[in-house]
């Protein structure tokens, strides 16, 4: 059993739902990640996501560009991130890790490279957002071969036909986009949202993660009331743009927004 | 008049891509789960219209009575001269409606969008000319266009910018990453993955998810399909060697693909070197870059060694880019076509011989293949002939010339 489905199994058990912010590698800085990593999972995540950065990340909403741009100022690569979650292992060996990056700079590691190094290093899934099931089938093997779970979206405008193929590629979890647009959305439509989730528990037991557009802690009870994960990304890596030059009140703040969340989700 | 006309429709040569739009391994279609049941009905769409007898008589007409086709092919007797060589031709493109080859998908496109049922379109644009062209289209039918520029595009290339407004459109100045035409081309992609319902997404060249290199490559072949009628009628034969400038690639695909069985005729595509391949500053992904992926489609590349997109350098806003068609990086790989590249310096100094010699203006991209030109002419015959797509008209560049040479207009 994976790390990821031991994590949901668990939660399953728990009677909760996953909290899995995400943050960008080396945003603000790269020696703030390993800490912040670990400061999320004190206040309460589930999963972590760590944003690979890319110099052209064409799903993402302007906050996410700019953390993306932070980090690749700093020179972080691939292999960094990699360094980063290996750190991170080092004093937690239970909470599943998720790299969410584009498809280029793991096509220019090697995919049998990049799913070796990120396996050793304690990675537990890799989402690329610009890869779609039918060109992932060199990726999904790499991955699979050293125990990876490959994580894919989800969209609004997913035929039946495609949410099949989709979640026949993928296991750890399946990662729903709650909306038409890009990460940082602000258009989020938690009826709308249901309704896709219960078409697509047609065509797999996966869970089902729900992202793009969660900004407050309100927004995320009421998702995970009907997923079975909640992933917030923008709404955090905002608040790192704001408090880069406090290094400790953007700790706490992180940890005081995320808590926020677990709250009212454990709550509802 | 006696010559005859063939209907100019797209039409399909070879095979490629596949139905997944490969062309061996480069092409396909990476792009966020959202946009990709949108890509399918565009698939169908134009799958469906490229067979229908209403659409491309429409096409047609449109193209010869809006754009001006066919356009000449001109015997740049003087330029011949000067090179002592082969025969130089020039495809006419520049002398289009909106100056340039883009002009000729973009009619295509908005045709297809107004059966598709969008009100409205979005393009990305670098050098402005494919902006203008789709802002063109747009005006003429009425639907709201909206066109992504890089901030630093806008600045160098201000009077279509201009041009852009007076025909409606919004442009929309990007600030992200390079401040050029990869930026704009995120950044379009980001409004249509959010407005996807009501929004039609022009792509200006042959590159991005499939459909839109072969649709755009099928829209632009028109001008190869001319140029070979053209040659035979006025040398009598085929032409020897095609030359045309290459950043994305549609003037370029657009003039090899009716000759791509015509194993005779050489291929020549002419990349922006910028300051020299050797600096690093240049925009040549296929002389010198490497495949990945971006935009949609896997193919040659500027990058960095972690897969980062570098920037890219060329006095040429409509050439800087870092990736290409994936039809050229094919092209390239079964050694079909050749690239190569001009620098800054060899593209002025073209832009000055051909205003000089011929009378005519050409846009800076063109310029590059007019450079690669001179260096191949004379090591040709003169019984042979080549044919160079003239593909825009400098204008929109004696700005650009003016402040490099020192010039306040």
């Amino acid at each position: 059993m994976s790390r990821i489905q031991a994590r949901f199994a668990q939660l399953r058990h728990q009677g909760r739902k996953a909290l899995i912010p995400f943050i960008t590698a080396g945003d603000p800085m790269p020696s703030a990640t390993v800490s912040l990593m670990h400061t999320l999972v004190r206040a309460g995540a589930d999963i972590l996501e760590l944003g690979v950065p890319f110099s052209d990340p064409m799903a993402d909403g302007p906050v996410i560009q700019r953390a993306s741009e932070r980090a690749l100022k700093q020179g972080v690569t691939l292999q960094q991130t990699l360094d980063m979650v290996r750190q991170f292992r080092e004093h937690d060996e239970k909470t599943p890790v998720v790299l969410m990056g584009y498809l280029n700079p793991f096509e220019i590691m090697g995919y049998g490279r990049f799913a070796e190094t990120a396996a050793s290093a304690g990675v537990d899934g890799a989402l690329t957002v610009d890869l779609p099931p039918e060109e992932s089938h060199e990726f999904v093997s790499a991955l699979r071969e050293h125990g990876l779970d490959p994580i894919f979206l989800v969209a609004p405008t997913s035929t039946p036909e495609r949410v099949e193929r989709i979640c026949s590629a993928a296991s750890g979890f399946v990662y729903y986009v709650s909306l038409k647009g890009v990460t940082g959305s602000n258009r989020l439509d938690v009826t709308a949202v249901e309704d896709k989730l219960k078409a697509i528990r047609n065509s797999t037991d996966l869970p089902i993660g729900v992202g793009f557009g969660i900004q407050d802690a309100e927004t995320a009870a009421r998702v995970a009331a009907v997923s079975d994960a909640v992933v917030v990304g923008s709404a955090l890596v905002r608040l790192l743009e704001t408090l880069v030059d406090e290094p400790a009140r953007m700790e706490q703040t992180l940890a005081a927004t995320l808590a926020d969340m677990r709250e009212a989700m454990d709550a509802a | 008049m006696s010559q005859k006309v063939e209907p100019i429709r797209p039409q399909t040569i070879t095979p490629l891509p596949d139905a997944g739009g490969h062309f061996g391994t480069y092409g396909g279609r990476f792009v966020a789960e959202t946009l990709m049941e949108p890509l399918d009905e565009l698939s169908l769409a134009y799958a469906r219209y490229l067979k229908d007898p209403e659409f491309l008589r429409e096409l047609d007409s449109d193209l010869r009575d809006y754009v001006g086709r066919p356009s000449p092919l001109y015997f740049a007797k003087r330029l011949t001269e000067k090179l002592g060589g082969a025969r130089v031709f020039l495809k006419r493109e520049d002398l289009n409606h909106t100056g340039a080859h883009k002009v000729n998908n973009t009619v295509g496109q908005a045709l297809l969008a107004r059966r598709m049922g969008k009100t409205r379109i979005i393009a990305e644009t670098g050098a402005g000319q494919h902006g203008v062209a789709t802002a063109t289209v747009a005006a003429r039918m009425g639907l709201e266009c909206v066109v992504f520029m890089g901030a630093e595009d806008i600045e160098r290339q201000a009077p279509n910018v201009f041009r852009m407004k007076l025909l409606g459109a919004s442009v929309v100045a990007v600030e992200s990453g390079s401040r050029t035409l990869k930026d704009a081309l995120n950044e379009a992609m980001r409004d249509w993955v959010t407005n996807v319902d009501s929004t039609f997404y022009i792509i200006g060249t042959v590159a991005g998810p499939h459909p839109y290199p072969a649709m755009v490559r099928d829209f632009q072949a028109v001008v190869g399909r001319e140029t070979r009628e053209q040659c035979l009628a006025q040398t009598g034969r085929m032409p020897d060697a095609l030359v045309a400038c290459v950043g994305g690639g549609s003037n370029a695909i657009g003039l090899f693909h009716p000759f791509i069985a015509d194993r005779q005729v050489a291929f020549y595509g002419v990349e922006a070197a910028g300051d020299g391949l050797e600096t690093g500053r240049h925009a040549a992904p296929l002389c010198a870059g490497r495949p990945g992926v971006l935009h949609g489609n896997r193919t040659y590349l500027m990058e960095d060694r972690d897969g980062q997109i570098i920037e890219t350098h060329s006095v040429s806003a409509g050439l800087d880019y870092p990736g290409v068609g994936p039809e050229h990086a094919w092209l390239k790989d079964t050694g079909r076509a050749h690239y190569v590249a001009a620098t800054d310096t060899e593209a002025l100094r073209a832009f000055h011989d051909l205003t000089e010699i011929e009378g005519i203006i050409p846009a800076l991209e063109s310029s590059h293949a007019l450079a690669y030109t001179a260096k191949l002419a004379p090591t040709m015959g003169r019984d042979q002939t080549i044919v160079v797509n003239l593909s825009g008209r400098g204008d929109k560049d004696i700005q650009t010339v003016a402040a490099l040479e020192g010039i306040s207009l």
